[in-house]
């Protein structure tokens, strides 16, 4: 409630800034990230990305938006000004934003940074100047700045008829752009190639084809925007069966989608899917223990581990390997034995709350890993040299070998561990978890067996990461203790908060956004991390209940926001009085 | 006989003992009152006999068995409920979920339903914001719910902890009017209470406890009475 107090009486203050500082402010926000990202490297990398083939690079885009945007929020913050005088704020930001990015141009070109910070090289002024020469590039940035900014406010200006289809349009050129590789490869086939030499060229995507794609999804999203009134009056009027209908029309698009599309984008695509498959399975698990059970884990890579290691050990053709049973075999066991490890690690941590049961579980999940390592374990389960020869999984004459093949695998295992955690969740189990996430103490004066649930939360959270480990196994057909770190548990964690923590929907969100967004875009690689933070850092700002919260956090929400906005009209009582 | 009896307990908190061979007994149809200042060892002892704390010695007994080594939630089970101190309702869940969280051992969907019911015609207002996500209630209407909750485990004996702590005087005395209904259904109530001069009022016994020892026993309006309590507790 103080926050909320707080919180408000800030933005209230901040609404109160007069407009030229905004403007500034503005300007020097979103310019600083362009600059930044020219800092750390990101720039110059972009540089190398074209979103349209020889003409439009990812480096000049992000350039253009830095300015584009510093109108656009200008303008949208400045709600209670005149129209002129918006216009003018979002030119004036954005000519701060290109003033800036010029200013990084004249510094790389009149003093030695190099030295000091190693990105700033002669490929990134090249970037920065369009390779003309740098009074030129001063004055096209200025400008340039300004009139993206302008842009920038005309858009937020615009009847949202218009805005809407235009926002669309420029959304699909740019995703079809960015990933205009990955399409091409899924046009290989030989009817499609007429299609794929109208829209690209081999280094990319063609004006033509950027205009084409531009064109299609703003006049769809305009036809749909003008269909919608019917559509919904349609919806809500719908008989009970009508309404069944439509729901098991969009439940068969979206099956067709998820089984028709690997199938068709390929291998590369397949292995992305399933890696967020496999996420989305310990995803899932450690959603019961924290989402639900409010039970902090950062271990949870050893029940990962636990699934491969069994599964590895049961079917491997090494000579390390207990037995040559076949995966299917095998995966009941690695689910049966990841759960009572879950259980066994529940036990000493049982009496540790918040935050030290977060210190706690990191250091049980790194003993995992370090006993997976050493030497007094090496003779079972095969040391630093892990376990190779893992078969691949088969079914009659019929082997699972390609990526596209296994991800249908995880999507099986994923839609059945979806219905357990679903009906998990609205069970009398999952109603105790919710009772001691909220309070332990009252919980047990209820009459709930806090011993219990807690270590069903543990072993049943591990099962599911231990069908995750199982897949992942067959998988890479072979084993090394150096897979299994504490990053993965911080990337699950990662994930949950960025989908909404305790929501089933909200598991495939983070998933895709954190693991299948990085994977699609594998050059920027080494900025991952950088990506991560700042996702994370935005989304606790932003919007801290998550992508996709679940019912009660969304509940939950809307009264802060309410109180909020009721102290906030209080304060501006009190300003006008 | 009585319902439930504390004999002799000791309790201690590493080296602080807290409870010093308190003894107590709630008989049936009656409302016993725990008074005592602060850390006098009131809310240790509803632990004790919700078996959160372990005597080192003596015991509590429900209903003649002992309950030694009996589980906290296994006591809930037999109908010992303890509505903690400070309301501790499910702030984010609505008030019908609160109340449904209280059945939470109870199978017959049926009798629970009824239980709902009677606990609505008990507190009105819970009815009015049966939907209503229970962190917007207000203090008063928390406490309402914390002890709706607990009645919906159906206790054959409740333990209230300081129910009008921090509330309106005027609040207090309608929180104090349903414990007097419960009793009426025949529910018997161990309320431990910081307000002694309601408590005794509305008690049928009282023991007054300090440092961890009763040191006075007696009817309600007795102890009302007594110079000492008079000089200590009712100012």
């Amino acid at each position: 409630m103080t926050f909320t107090v707080v919180a408000a009486s800030y933005r209230h203050r901040e609404r109160q800034r007069s407009a030229p500082y905004r403007t500034v402010m503005a300007g020097v926000t979103f310019g600083g990230v362009a600059v930044f990202l020219g800092f750390v490297g990101i720039l110059t990398m972009f540089g190398q990305r074209e979103v349209i083939a020889e003409t439009l690079s990812l480096a000049h885009l992000t350039i253009a938006m830095s300015a584009f945007f510093a109108g656009l929020w200008v303008t949208h913050a400045s709600s209670r000004t005149g129209l002129a005088a918006r216009v003018a704020q979002g030119l004036g930001a954005g000519t701060v934003a290109g003033a800036l990015i010029a200013l990084l141009a004249l510094s790389i070109h009149l003093f030695k940074l190099r030295r000091v910070f190693i990105a700033l090289k002669k490929d990134l002024l090249d970037i920065l100047t369009f390779e003309q020469s740098i009074g030129a590039a001063v004055a096209v940035l200025v400008i340039g700045g300004a009139l993206c900014g302008l842009l920038g406010a005309a858009l937020y200006l615009m009847p949202r008829k218009l805005r809407r289809p235009l926002v669309v349009g420029l959304t699909w050129a740019f995703f079809v752009g960015l990933f205009q590789e990955l399409i091409q490869l899924m046009l290989q086939y030989e009817f499609l190639m007429k299609f794929r030499e109208l829209f690209f060229t081999w280094d990319g995507l063609k004006p033509q084809g950027a205009l084409i794609v531009f064109a299609a999804a703003a006049v769809t999203a305009a036809a749909w925007q003008a269909y919608r009134p019917r559509y919904d009056s349609f919806r809500e009027n719908a008989t009970p069966g009508q309404a069944r209908m439509l729901l098991g029309f969009k439940i068969l698009i979206g099956l067709v989608l998820i089984i028709g599309f690997p199938a068709f984008a390929g291998n590369f695509i397949g292995q992305v899917l399933m890696l967020v498959g496999l996420y989305v399975l310990m995803g899932m698990g450690l959603n019961l223990e924290l989402g639900l059970a409010g039970l902090l884990d950062l271990g949870f890579v050893a029940f990962f581990a636990v699934g491969a290691y069994t599964t590895a050990l049961l079917t491997s053709n090494a000579d390390i390997a207990i037995a040559n049973m076949s995966f299917w075999q095998a995966l009941p066991i690695a689910v049966v034995l990841s759960v009572v490890i879950g259980v066994l690690f529940g036990i000493p941590v049982l009496k540790v709350r918040g935050d030290y049961l977060a210190v706690a579980t990191l250091g049980l999940g790194e003993i995992v890993r370090v006993l997976v390592l050493s030497d007094f374990a090496a003779p079972v389960l095969g040391g630093a040299q892990g376990v190779l020869g893992i078969p691949r999984p088969s079914i009659g004459g019929f082997e699972f070998n390609d990526p596209v093949d296994l991800f249908y695998i995880t999507l099986v295992a994923s839609a059945v561990a979806a219905y357990f955690a679903w009906r998990l969740e609205n069970s009398r189990l999952g109603r105790a978890w919710t009772a001691i996430r909220d309070d332990e103490d009252v919980a047990q004066a209820l009459g709930i067996n806090l011993v219990n649930v807690k270590l069903l939360a543990y072993g049943l959270g591990a099962g599911f990461a231990g069908v995750a480990g199982a897949i992942f196994a067959v998988m890479l057909a072979s084993i090394f203790p150096h897979s299994f770190q504490l990053l993965i548990s911080i990337n699950v964690l990662a994930l949950l908060i960025v989908g909404g923590m305790g929501s089933l929907p909200g598991v495939v969100v983070g998933a895709a956004a954190l693991i299948g967004l990085p994977e699609l875009l594998r050059e920027f690689g080494e900025y991952r991390f950088l990506f991560y933070g700042l996702v994370i850092v935005v989304m606790m700002r932003l919007k801290a209940e998550g992508l996709w919260p679940s019912a009660a956090r969304r509940r939950e929400r809307m009264l802060e926001e309410e109180s909020r906005a009721a102290i906030e009209a209080e304060l501006r009582g009190g300003a006008s009085r | 006989m009585a319902v439930l009896e504390a004999d002799n307990l000791h309790v201690f908190y590493g080296n602080i003992h807290a409870l010093r061979g308190l003894s107590l007994e709630v008989g049936k149809d009656e409302i016993v009152t725990l008074i005592g200042a602060n850390g006098a060892g009131k809310t240790t002892t509803l632990n004790t006999i919700s078996s959160i704390l372990a005597p080192a010695e003596g015991e509590v007994r429900f209903e003649g068995d002992a309950l030694t080594d009996v589980p906290p939630h296994d006591v809930v089970g037999r109908g010992i409920v303890q509505v903690p101190e400070g309301r501790r309702i499910f702030g984010r869940l609505t008030v019908g979920e609160n109340l449904r969280m209280g059945a939470f051992l109870r199978t017959g969907k049926r009798e629970v339903r009824q239980s709902e019911e009677h606990v609505l015609t008990m507190f009105p207002v819970l009815r009015e914001r049966i939907r209503q996500v229970a962190g917007t209630l207000s203090g008063g209407e928390q406490q309402m719910l914390a002890m709706a909750r607990g009645l919906m485990s159906k206790p054959r004996v409740l333990l209230l902890d300081e129910p009008s702590m921090g509330l309106a005087p005027m609040l207090v005395e309608t929180i104090f009017e349903a414990v007097l209904a419960i009793r009426n259904e025949g529910v018997p109530v161990l309320l431990v209470e910081q307000n002694a001069f309601m408590a005794l009022q509305i008690a049928d016994r009282g023991y007054v406890v300090e440092t961890g020892e009763i040191v006075l026993e007696g009817p309600g309006r007795e102890l009302l009475e007594n110079d000492e309590v008079k000089r200590a507790y009712l100012g």
